[in-house]
């Protein structure tokens, strides 16, 4: 069987891999290290600081599968989880302040924390290896030097809104050498947490944690991670002349080039799979739109507290301890 | 110049009430420049903000109201203007003038008039008050032998209607509405008593004083009626058809009378003349009423005075105690001049008119028994009238003012009977007394919504109600609801059939479903409501306008061919022959502002009729003129004046350009639709345009994108939804403290909005969020309409709200001084606040912030033990201030709250009034209550973790799954359209609109999704989260606009194992509120007999409900106590044994009304 996934217009065929050993006779589609190793293909594409995009070639969908969801809810990272509110006049509510400070994505290793024991006592349960300690301290006042007829609550009171960058880290114990240069801040430090307006004030602190995506969002690494399949378009007969404008206009630009007045493939990495080409009746039969199965274009967007290839390589750690501890289990000896 | 300086005048005001408009004066409007080619036919619908700036949503209550307060009081003191004494002949008190909310002295002529309110309307929400204005009277009295003027005189209060021009709220700016703590979208229309908004709904019923005609064909019985209406009297007349004879029934007249006899006792003596009046020469009428002059030669009536004799012995008189006794001519007179047809008043006994309208009744049921298609219909629109908050408020006034005179009256007798007075007496110190009545009257009868009319005997229950606060929707949706009088019981469908004359006056979606389905109608966005107009002058028009006066007209030419009559409000006033030049001339003096613009005129040729209303009640609403030649009057220019600011709506009424029509004009008229049907050269008799189509929509069903793509019972529930969705409710939320209160935390403006949603601003104040919804099946959780909710979009924040609710304590005081007093923390051996303490301040008060669990206690009360005890015989003064009892408030809940505000005021008895909110937060949960807003409605099944969802191409996981069973049987097509026009609007960065019968075009959404990379149609190639495959067909994914519904599992979610019993019965309670059980019912009872599980019956009916031990004498049969039966006098054959406790009540019961139940016991086994 291909490992192309066919897309027709209205429905999608040859979706499963058959790859598996006793699906057919005659064929050997046992495991091989070897003839995988040979095969398993990475193309990096660009990595920065929040966005990395790599091609994973090679490899079966439920592994690839599995980087995605585990880089979803399973590499930690740290959040906010308790805040104990001191005083909060504003007009927002202590639960929806609290929630918007848990969805702020930290910048903290989080290797340099440990699991925080939930069976502990609440008063036993934080230590300066488990728990960041963030405050916010801030009374909003008016602006003496406010400039005359401004009506901007920015230019008129100190204080007025108030941002993640406004969170300030208290290094607890063994934390001061440990964070030494770098102290806890918020990845984005312009998310709005409230509005104040003279004489408001919000005096609270923040216990965050370690902890995983599939508990609460906020503990999730990214924003979101996942891939596509390689899009492959072809074409069956010439498409020629004004046909071929027309066929190049129902791809993104770039997909289709036009080579002596005849369409060609150029870029199908490029094609987001509209399927417009298919709904025009001239092209019947012409072209045949498709995806390799086992080519995986990732991309993975990081909230910021750690870089998105350090991200995946936790994945693979983590799905490598899943193996290992099954593999320590009972049921596999 | 003189427009120039007009229109200036009136968007200086526009912008004073109300800033929501000032987008339109902007330089760019809703995406448009000024220098934009403005199209008429796209552009006219501009019309409708800027009549809704003028008119606004609830206009017709404040327009009533403000009639109530400045004309019909003033009309009200007239009409009882004198209060005599039967004692002293020399005294006289009379009424000059009456003012709501400002003394006479503080009228300036140039200076707007001080507002005397009470306090701040949200002052009066919270502390329980009544927003209330004083009624002042200017009165003139005799003391002694002087005359002397009084002025301000305050004769109670007024509750006064918010925005209404009494109102504090009334032409300010957006920034003192928020130094009032009030809302500036906020619509008003409503009063505020003892700290509840209330709304008195408008009542629709049939017109009064008009002639309806009926046919009963299975009885063969025709009637015309008339339902009379003045200020003193109401009263039914009936013309009616009795074996092909005509009769006149009344009330008052103990049997119906010939109609020959009464048009001879209202002095149309000739028969010759009574046949001339009813048939004119139209023979058919006349072999028709031939009958009935044998009827009265038979009884030998001939003249006016046998007549009257005939007339006055029927009456059924009710005299008053002292009153003359009257002769039956005197009886018959008072009656014809009276009580029938009342509403037509009788000068100096001239009875002509009297007698021409019961002619007219008459020919009209003869025009029926002729043919019977000419009745008219009870149903149809134009045949009603809707009473106002004004309206009813005027008669309970009028009804209060004339109890307060007759007790004043009563007062003033009582003194002046005395023969000899100390000092001189003042009328003016016994008045004060009765000044309470007024404005109790006035609070109890809004706070309760029971109207009792005493002049009337009129009762009527359930007229105000409590405002909805549920959302921002449900609050306006409440201000343009319409309760019709009909019986909700009956079982006839026409009251509740969709009437085409509703068209573009009502709401046609916007009805309850079930028992008050069509009875309650809704307004349509761009409708206004009349108030009374003078009647006189229009009828001195009339005859300027070549009426003929019907007084001088001669009897045999009445009916002549050709012969219009002109009726002013269903009267007969006069006739014309040029009944098509006539209509026009008026129509132009209407046109060019010369007669107010919402009196209408419309001709009737099969009654050969020129109508014209000039009464209050009426439907109307603005219309584009079309001319001539069949152009729309509002050319470019106009509508390019308008966006520039120069013009406000009420230019183009007085420049003719439009006009208001009700709907009996409506009918008389030939409306095109668009612009485009103008040019159809098949119709040239076309008279108006419609401004906007859409405007057939009222403001709630306006908020659905597509309506004009569902099927339209979607429409109607989504109606009922929409009022439920919890939101934004108003700028002032925070500050209000309701009984019960719903927001949702990040509420957002739909991305497919409507234009009805921009004009009532429910873009500022949304209810609901865009979630990305993928329309297929996931994990069978979703059938039956369940919703798949994505976890992580709930961790976001995804319908997450708040749920407020009110506790009320008050501090009492007692007769004997002692007073509720509250105490503080009671603290544990190491001076922590016990337990049930934990969230109480020193001051035994909730302290804000604080968490509440089950059993916690909010306010600390104490009552003193002794309150009941009388001041005389206490014993011990000091001890009553030590023996407290505590009585705490405190917090019932599964979930934990959290105190949100306390408020401590004084209320109106100098009882201190203790409010505490509390406030929980609520994140979606199972079985939570969401739905889109096309009237598809599910409940979550299911919550999923994010991974395991699919995703697309770009990695986005929807925040909803629907099942795709949703879409076949209900067709809600709009919701498909509001997917693609939503998904073309993310990509584009805009917002889309799926206005009704407009909107963005679905062709072009679909290239926006192609030119973005997206299918046509909206399906997006998904893959799998569970496996990573692709998944085989391919998705509907986009955004759909949710609302999240107030139904929520934590209210409703009851289980019980023990718990409370009745005390009267000893079962388990019934109700989630009284920790009840579940009921086995008959017929899960008779399940378990048919299987036979005798056991089972025996455990759930009575072991675990209210098993009881009673001893029974086997002797006798009766129960006896303690093993001794005490009819046998023994304890010999007494037997223990169990029966339901309600059995043994039973046969108690039975045996103290002489019935002696005996058991005989046998051994079973």
């Amino acid at each position: 069987m291909s490992n192309i996934v066919d897309i027709e217009y209205n429905r999608v065929n040859n979706t499963t891999s058959t790859d598996f050993p006793g699906h057919s006779s005659g064929e050997d589609f046992s495991w091989d290290i070897e003839k995988f190793k040979n095969n398993f293909e990475i193309k990096i594409n660009s990595f920065n600081e929040r966005e990395g995009n790599f091609d994973l070639i090679n490899i079966d969908t439920s592994i690839a599968n599995a980087f995605r969801r585990i880089m979803i809810a399973e590499v930690p990272s740290v959040a906010a989880e308790t805040i104990y509110i001191f005083n909060n006049t504003s007009v927002i509510q202590d639960e929806v302040l609290s929630h918007r400070i848990g969805l702020i994505p930290l910048k903290v290793d989080p290797d340099v924390l440990t699991w925080v024991d939930p069976s502990l006592d609440e008063k036993d349960r934080h230590t300066d290896e488990n728990t960041i300690v963030l405050s916010l301290d801030v009374t909003c006042t008016h602006n003496p030097n406010a400039p005359e007829g401004s009506t901007d609550p920015k230019e008129l009171y100190r204080n007025a809104h108030i941002y993640a960058k406004d969170l300030k880290f208290e290094p607890q114990g063994r934390q001061i050498e440990i964070f030494k240069g770098r102290p806890v801040v918020a990845a984005d430090p312009d998310i709005l947490l409230a509005k104040l307006r003279p004489g408001q004030e919000i005096h609270l602190r923040a216990h965050c944690i370690l902890g995983v995506g599939s508990d609460h969002a906020k503990f999730s690494p990214v924003s979101t991670a996942s891939y596509r399949l390689m899009p492959v378009i072809d074409i069956k007969e010439p498409i020629t002349g004004q046909e071929a404008k027309k066929f190049q206009k129902c791809f993104p630009s770039g997909v289709i080039g036009i080579k002596n007045d005849q369409a060609v493939v150029e870029n199908p990495r490029k094609d987001t799979v509209s399927r417009e080409v298919l709904r025009h009746p001239e092209f019947e039969g012409k072209v045949k739109l498709g995806r390799k199965r086992d080519h995986f274009i990732f991309n993975v967007e990081s909230t910021g507290a750690m870089p998105p290839d350090e991200i995946f390589i936790k994945s693979i750690r983590v799905l490598k301890s899943k193996a290992d501890q099954l593999r320590n289990s009972p049921i596999s000896q | 110049m003189v427009n120039k300086r007009k229109a200036s005048q009136i968007t200086r005001e526009g912008m004073v009430t109300d800033e929501a408009f000032q987008p339109l004066l902007q330089e760019t409007y809703k995406g448009k420049k000024l220098t934009d080619q403005i199209n008429t036919a796209e552009d006219k619908w501009n019309l409708l903000p800027a009549f809704l700036k003028v008119k606004g949503l609830v206009k017709q209550h404040l327009d009533s109201f403000n009639y109530f307060v400045d004309t019909d009081l003033k009309k009200i003191i007239k009409a009882n203007e004198l209060v005599l004494s039967d004692v002293d002949p020399e005294f006289y008190l009379k009424y000059l003038d009456i003012r709501v909310g400002h003394k006479s002295s503080n009228v300036q002529s140039n200076k707007p008039v001080p507002k005397e309110v009470n306090l701040v309307p949200h002052h009066c929400r919270l502390r329980d008050l009544t927003y209330s204005a004083p009624i002042y009277v200017d009165v003139e009295y005799t003391r002694g032998r002087k005359i002397i003027v009084h002025r301000d005189l305050e004769i109670g209060r007024m509750p006064i209607m918010l925005r209404s021009n009494k109102c504090l709220l009334d032409g300010i700016d957006d920034k003192q509405m928020a130094s009032y703590d009030e809302c500036p979208l906020d619509p008003g229309g409503y009063f505020i008593v003892n700290g509840t908004e209330k709304v008195i709904l408008v009542q629709e019923q049939l017109s009064k004083n008009r002639i309806i005609v009926e046919a009963d064909e299975k009885k063969n019985i025709v009637q015309a009626s008339v339902t009379s209406s003045t200020h003193e009297r109401k009263s039914k007349t009936y013309v009616i058809t009795k074996n092909e004879k005509i009769y006149l029934k009344h009330n008052s007249i103990s049997e119906d009378i010939p109609i020959v006899i009464i048009l001879k006792a209202a002095g149309i003596i000739s028969d010759l003349e009574i046949l001339q009046l009813v048939c004119g020469d139209d023979s058919n009428y006349q072999d028709l009423f031939a009958i009935n002059f044998e009827e009265a030669a038979k009884l030998e009536i001939f003249t006016q005075q046998q007549a009257l004799h005939y007339v006055g012995k029927r009456v059924k008189t009710i005299r008053r105690a002292g009153a003359p006794k009257l002769s039956q001519l005197q009886e018959g007179i008072e009656a014809i001049a009276t009580t029938i047809i009342a509403h037509i008043t009788v000068a100096d006994l001239q009875f002509r008119e009297k007698a021409l309208y019961i002619a007219m009744m008459t020919r009209r049921v003869l025009m029926t028994m002729h043919n019977p298609k000419m009745v008219d219909d009870r149903d149809y629109v134009g045949n009603k009238r809707l009473e106002l908050a004004g309206q009813l408020m005027s008669l309970l006034f009028e009804d209060l003012f004339k109890k307060f005179n007759s007790d004043f009256k009563a007062n003033i007798d009582k003194i002046l009977k005395k023969p000899s007075r100390v000092s001189e007496f003042d009328a003016l110190l016994s008045i004060n007394i009765h000044s309470n009545n007024i404005t109790m009257g006035m609070n109890r009868a809004i706070s309760t919504g029971n109207w009792s009319l005493k002049r009337f005997k009129m009762e009527r229950a359930g007229v105000t109600h409590v405002l909805s606060r549920l959302s921002y929707i449900s609050a306006l949706g409440m201000m343009t609801r319409i309760s019709s009088q009909f019986e909700k019981s009956r079982k006839v469908s026409g009251p509740r059939a969709l009437q085409p004359s509703q068209f573009g006056m009502l709401c046609t979606s916007d009805t309850p479903e079930g028992e008050a389905c069509g009875l309650v109608k809704n307004l349509a966005l761009m409708t206004h409501i009349t108030t009374d107009d003078e009647e006189d002058p229009i009828r001195k028009l009339c005859f300027v306008l070549g009426c003929e006066d019907i007084l001088e007209v001669d009897s045999a030419t009445l009916h002549s061919k050709g012969n219009f009559g002109i009726y002013l409000n269903g009267t007969l006033i006069g006739t014309t022959r040029f009944p098509a030049k006539f209509v026009s001339d008026f129509r132009n003096l209407r046109r060019t502002g010369k007669v107010s613009a919402f009196i209408s005129i419309y001709t009737n040729t099969h009654q050969a009729a020129v109508h014209i209303a000039t009464d209050g009640g009426r439907i109307c609403r603005p219309l584009i003129i079309v001319d001539k030649d069949n152009k729309s009057k509002v050319k470019a220019k106009h509508l390019a004046k308008l966006m520039q600011g120069n013009w406000a709506f009420d230019d183009f009424l007085q420049h003719g350009l439009v006009e208001y029509l009700d709907v009996n004009e409506e009918n008389d008229s030939l409306i095109a639709i668009y612009e485009k049907d103008l040019i159809d050269p098949s119709k040239t008799n076309i008279t108006h345009l419609e401004i906007e189509p859409f405007t057939v929509l009222g403001a709630v069903a306006g908020l659905i994108p597509y309506p004009h793509h569902n099927q339209s019972p979607r429409n109607t529930y989504q109606c009922a939804m929409g009022k439920q969705a919890i939101g934004a409710i108003a700028y002032n939320q925070f500050r209000r403290i309701d009984t019960l209160l719903y927001l949702m935390v990040y509420p957002q403006q739909p991305m497919v909005k409507t234009k009805t949603i921009e004009l009532i601003d429910y873009d500022k104040l949304p209810a609901g969020q865009n979630a990305t919804v993928a329309v297929m099946s996931y994990s069978g959780y979703d059938i039956e309409d369940a919703l798949v909710l994505n976890k992580a979009s709930i961790d976001r924040g995804f319908g997450r709200c708040q749920v407020l609710r009110k506790n009320t304590v008050t501090l009492k005081r007692y007769p004997n001084h002692s007073k509720d007093v509250l105490s503080g923390i009671r603290v544990d051996d190491n001076d922590h606040p016990i337990p049930p303490h934990a969230s109480l301040g020193i001051d035994g008060l909730g302290e804000v912030g604080t968490k509440l669990v089950n059993g916690q206690v909010y306010v600390n009360k104490s009552v003193p033990v002794n309150a009941g005890e009388s001041v005389l015989n206490k014993t011990e003064p000091n001890q009553s201030t030590e023996s407290m009892r505590e009585t705490p408030a405190y917090y019932k809940g599964a979930e934990p709250a959290y105190v949100d505000q306390v408020m401590m005021s004084v209320s109106d008895n100098d009882q201190a009034l203790i409010k505490v909110l509390l406030r929980q937060t609520r994140r979606p949960e199972l079985g939570d209550k969401f739905s889109s807003r096309h009237g598809q409605k599910g409940v979550c099944g299911i919550i999923v973790q994010q991974e395991d969802l699919p995703f697309n191409d770009d990695g986005i996981s929807p925040d909803i799954i629907m099942n795709p069973h949703g879409f076949p049987s209900r067709m809600t097509v709009g919701k498909m359209i509001e997917l693609i026009s939503g998904k073309a609007g993310v990509l584009n960065g805009s917002l889309e609109y799926g206005t009704c019968f407009g909107g963005s075009d679905l062709e072009e959404m679909s290239e926006v999704l192609v030119k973005n990379g997206f299918n046509y149609s909206g399906k997006d190639m998904l893959y799998s989260g569970i496996t990573g495959e692709c998944l085989q067909a391919y998705i509907f994914f986009g955004p759909i606009y949710y609302q999240k519904l107030k139904h929520m599992v934590l209210d409703k979610m009851h289980a019980r194992a023990r718990g409370p019993r009745a005390v009267l019965t000893r079962q388990p309670t019934e109700g989630r509120s009284r920790d009840g059980g579940l009921r086995l019912g008959e017929m899960e009872r008779d399940c378990v007999i048919a299987y036979g599980a005798s056991q089972l019956l025996l455990e759930r009916l009575m072991i675990s409900s209210d098993a009881f031990e009673v001893d029974i004498c086997n002797k006798c049969g009766l129960m006896g106590y303690n093993t001794w039966c005490t009819t046998c006098n023994s304890s010999e054959n007494v037997i223990k044994m169990t029966i339901p406790y309600a059995a043994k009540l039973l046969f108690q019961e039975l045996i103290s009304m002489n019935i002696a139940p005996r058991l005989k016991l046998g051994d079973v086994f």
